[in-house]
C-alpha cells in the first residue's frame, strides 16, 4: 500500500483550456461513450462527483464543452493513506457535426453520469419512400 | 477516416479539414488521453485513514447500488459488481467507448481490523463512501508510565 507507487488514472484534458484558471483545482477529461442511431447520437460522460446543478454544456461554433464542478472530498481527522485518484473538475469538448440539431440536445445527470441526447437535424434522418402502385 | 461518410458530406468535403480532423486524431491516439483500458484497475480507491476508522472512497459512476456487493474480513473489504454498458436504442453504431463496464472486483487491505457489523456505505453522484470503523481491540492503547519511586 505504497502511497505514490501508482499512476493516478485520469488522463488531462486533451485540448488546452483557452484561460488559465484562478484555483488550483486539478482538471480531468472525463471518460466518454458515443453512440450513434439513425435519430440521433447518444453521449455517456463519467462525471463522477457532479450533479445536475455542478454540470455545464455548452455548444458554440459546432463544439460541444462540457463541465464538471466537484467539491474538493476532505475528510477531518482523516489521512489519506493510499490514493488512486484525484478529486478535481471536469473538462473536455467535442465537436458536433452539421447532422446534429444543437438546439434539441438534452442533458441529464444521473449517479454521476451525464447523458447526452442528440438529435438529428430532420434533413440528415433517414426516409423511407413507399413505392407507388402505377 | 478520410472518405466522406455520407452523399451530403460530399459536395462540404474539404481536403484540408480532413487533414487536420486526422492530425487531431492522431494526436489524441498518442497524447496518452485514451487509456489503455486492460492495464486499468476500476474503480479507482481512496483510502483515508482516520483514529477510529477509515473511509474508502471509489469512483463508481453510473451503477445501481443495490447490485453492488461490499464485503468484509478482518482488514480486508472486498468490492464487486457490474457496470452495465451504454444503450443508445435500436440500431445503435458505436464511435467511442472509453468508459469501462462489465464485472469488477477490487479488494483493499486497510490498516487495521474493523468491526463488520458496524460498516456503513452510502452512494451519492457515482460515488461510494464506506465507513469502516476500528476493531476495539485494535484501536492504540495509550501505556502509563510508572514513576519509579
Amino acid at each position: 500500500m505504497a502511497k505514490d507507487d501508482k499512476e493516478l488514472q485520469k488522463a488531462d484534458p486533451q485540448q488546452p483550456i483557452e484561460a488559465e484558471r484562478v484555483d488550483r483545482a486539478p482538471v480531468f477529461a472525463p471518460a466518454a461513450d458515443i453512440l450513434e442511431t439513425e435519430q440521433g447520437a447518444v453521449m455517456l460522460v463519467d462525471l463522477p462527483g457532479c450533479d445536475e446543478g455542478a454540470v455545464d454544456i455548452r455548444v458554440e461554433e459546432g463544439v460541444l464543452t462540457v463541465r464538471g464542478r466537484v467539491a474538493p472530498g476532505q475528510f477531518p481527522g482523516h489521512e489519506l493513506t493510499y490514493g488512486e485518484y484525484r478529486v478535481g473538475d471536469y473538462e473536455r469538448a467535442f465537436s458536433v457535426s452539421e447532422l446534429i440539431d444543437t438546439g434539441k440536445i438534452e442533458a441529464t445527470v444521473k449517479d454521476g453520469v451525464l447523458r447526452l441526447t442528440l438529435p438529428k437535424v430532420e434533413a440528415a434522418k433517414p426516409k423511407k419512400i413507399q413505392v407507388k402502385v402505377s | 477516416m478520410l472518405w466522406p461518410r455520407t452523399m451530403r458530406d460530399w459536395w462540404q468535403w474539404d481536403p484540408l479539414r480532413e487533414a487536420e480532423r486526422l492530425h487531431r486524431d492522431m494526436h489524441r491516439l498518442f497524447s496518452g488521453l485514451v487509456p489503455s483500458h486492460a492495464a486499468r484497475v476500476w474503480p479507482p480507491v481512496n483510502v483515508w485513514t482516520g483514529r477510529d476508522d477509515a473511509l474508502v472512497t471509489a469512483e463508481l459512476p453510473g451503477i445501481d447500488p443495490a447490485k453492488l456487493d461490499i464485503t468484509v474480513v478482518g482488514d480486508t473489504l472486498t468490492l464487486s459488481g457490474t457496470r452495465e454498458p451504454a444503450e443508445a436504442g435500436e440500431g445503435q453504431v458505436v464511435n467511442r467507448l472509453e468508459r469501462e463496464t462489465g464485472d469488477f472486483a477490487r479488494t483493499i487491505q486497510l490498516p487495521f481490523r474493523v468491526e463488520a457489523d458496524k460498516v456503513e456505505a452510502a452512494y451519492a453522484k457515482g460515488v461510494l463512501q464506506i465507513k469502516l470503523p476500528r476493531l476495539e481491540a485494535d484501536k492504540p492503547k495509550q501505556i502509563a508510565i510508572k514513576a519509579a519511586k
